[in-house]
């Protein structure tokens, strides 16, 4: 198991966002989180790699482990937890620095590396999310001036750049289009061979399209986990099969 | 009748914006027309490098350059202070300070802001000045150094509150991105949200910088006043602000050294619009 959470429970001040999850994500797959909206598939996320942290009055109890460590510990190192742990955000969110600067960013902060070895990782990074044969020639241009697929293509890059072994994706094509939408699937496709993903979407078609697990949560409740397909064609909970019908919102 | 309206409205301000230029056309060409009279007496080049400013001996002797260093000297000593201190007050303000001591800290500086610069002027001659003048063991306390704290006091409110400003609007998705990149705080502070704020921060330095160049008072109140080549910070000054200030009362209208104080006053517009166009350039550059 890559990570598994024990009775997980967190709490937004006095409003408990996540009730008892316990779950298990395995390794080099592709796992989806749905859900109706703030039914907590972004906290759970967030949990992972600490991001809850900066909101003030959360509180967490329960266990996470990632690797058998258990993260939530307050003695966790942040720095090679979230190194270990990146995140993809709905909004693709490059820094306002060139292409080549963010995508060394990573590199920059987690210790010196040669110009040379630079380059490379770039090269890469940029090859790794189809990107390379687009941007080579505008490296130093700003990355603000990227279309929306590009930056979140530039975001998956930089990610990827400091070798993380598990990638989290908060509705990573909410703001992309259905053409841009396929094409970072097929990215995902291509990146579930060396990392463990999990996505939060929406979109069930999605989920169903590219993920191998599926969880389904509910009020805080993660109601159902199992094989994507199980989940969409024999629900065991009436409140899976009443979402993937459609009858809630 | 709503059209109407809405034309009437229309040309009322094109009429308002039109008469703001038209004033400070007319007021430059006032400035000018005063001001070049005194290129008849002396060459331009006299004028800016002469180092002898005698404007009332016979006959005159018009060299500004001591007083362009002296404004320049009091200024980069303001901005080697108030740059660094206040850009660090406004990172601490918007990203460290818990909730209430940044509200003390907020309040304090737009206190310090409305201090009358005659004021601050005061308190600079009785506590400022006598520091100076024990602390290096100087013949007087009314030096460039005594001017640049002083004026440091004045750049401070503006660099922060801008500067807080433009880190406040660097948006929160930049800082979770580097956050869960693995960057600790500093670095994200440093890597990302002062460079992504960097045309704002700018603009609120230039903007500190433009408030001290054109200070009066206070600087006239404890520079010493002396139009003498400054060769330190320790030494007595004159501005050209302070020049204008004080001789103007005392120039006879028509004459060489009345002319002067106006060329004077061309300088400082001039400088003032250099470092506008540099901020400019600056904020251009960024988009
Ligand atoms: N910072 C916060 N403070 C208080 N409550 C919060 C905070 N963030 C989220 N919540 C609440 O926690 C619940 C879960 O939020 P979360 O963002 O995880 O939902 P979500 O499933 O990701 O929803 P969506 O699909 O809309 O993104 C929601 O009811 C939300 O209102
Ligand atoms: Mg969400």
């Amino acid at each position: 198991m890559k990570i598994e959470t024990k009775n997980l429970n967190l709490w937004y001040g006095t409003f408990q966002a996540l009730k008892e999850v316990n779950v298990a994500f395995q390794e080099k797959r592709i796992t989806a989180i749905i859900g109706p909206s703030g039914c907590g598939k972004s906290t759970l996320l967030r949990v992972f790699n600490r991001m809850n942290d900066l909101i003030e009055g959360v509180r967490t109890s329960g266990e996470v482990f990632i690797d058998g460590v258990n993260i939530i510990d307050h003695a966790a190192d942040l720095v090679s937890l979230r190194k270990q742990v990146g995140m993809v955000f709905q909004r693709p969110n490059p820094f306002p620095l060139s292409v080549y600067e963010n995508i060394v960013f990573g590199q920059r902060i987690h210790g010196a590396m040669s110009k040379g070895a630079l380059d490379e990782v770039v090269q890469q990074s940029l090859e790794s999310v189809l990107l390379w044969d687009e941007l080579k020639d505008r490296l130093n241009e700003s990355a603000m001036g990227l279309s929306l697929e590009q930056k979140q293509r530039l975001c998956i890059a930089r990610l990827i750049a400091v070798q993380p072994d598990i990638v989290l994706m908060d509705e990573p094509c909410s703001t992309l289009d259905p053409q841009a939408t396929q094409r970072i699937e097929e990215l995902m496709r291509e990146l579930k061979k060396n990392y463990t993903i999990i996505i939060v979407t929406h979109n069930m078609q999605q989920a169903a399209r590219v993920s191998d697990d599926a969880g389904f949560m509910l009020l805080g409740e993660l109601v159902e986990f199992a094989k994507t397909e199980d989940v969409f064609t024999k629900p065991k909970d009436k409140r899976t099969e009443d979402y993937i019908t459609g009858k809630y919102g | 009748m709503r059209k109407f309206k809405e034309y009437i409205i229309e040309k009322l301000i094109l009429a308002s914006g039109l008469a703001s230029i038209f004033f400070v056309i007319v007021i430059f060409l006032f400035l000018l027309k005063e001001g070049l009279a005194v290129f008849k007496i002396v060459t331009p080049a006299n004028f800016l490098f002469g180092k002898n400013w005698y404007p009332i001996s016979e006959p005159p002797q018009l060299g500004i350059f001591p007083l362009i260093l002296g404004s320049l000297l009091v200024t980069l000593g303001a901005a080697i202070i108030s740059v660094p201190i206040g850009i660090a007050c406004a990172v601490y303000i918007a990203e460290v300070a818990p909730v209430r001591t940044k509200e003390i800290l907020k309040a304090s500086i737009e206190l310090l802001a409305a201090i009358p610069s005659v004021v601050l002027g005061f308190i600079g001659m009785v506590t400022l000045v006598p520091w100076v003048k024990s602390i290096f063991k100087l013949p007087t306390g009314l030096t460039a150094l005594s001017g640049s704290i002083m004026l440091a006091f004045m750049a401070m409110p503006t660099i922060v509150s801008i500067a807080e400003d433009a880190l406040y609007s660097v948006p929160r998705s930049h800082k979770e991105g580097a956050l869960a990149l693995g960057a600790t705080h500093w670095q994200t502070i440093y890597r990302v949200l002062l460079p992504a704020a960097s045309s704002g921060i700018l603009a609120a330095v230039m903007l500190g910088i433009g408030r001290v160049i054109g200070e009066t008072m206070a600087v006239m109140m404890i520079t010493g006043n002396a139009a003498l080549m400054p060769h330190s910070f320790l030494q007595p000054v004159r501005t050209l602000t302070a020049t204008i200030a004080a001789e103007m009362g005392e120039a006879v209208v028509g004459s060489e050294h009345y002319f002067a104080l106006f060329a004077i006053g061309i300088v400082l517009f001039v400088i003032s619009f250099a470092i506008n166009i540099t901020a400019d350039l600056f904020l251009h550059r960024k988009r």
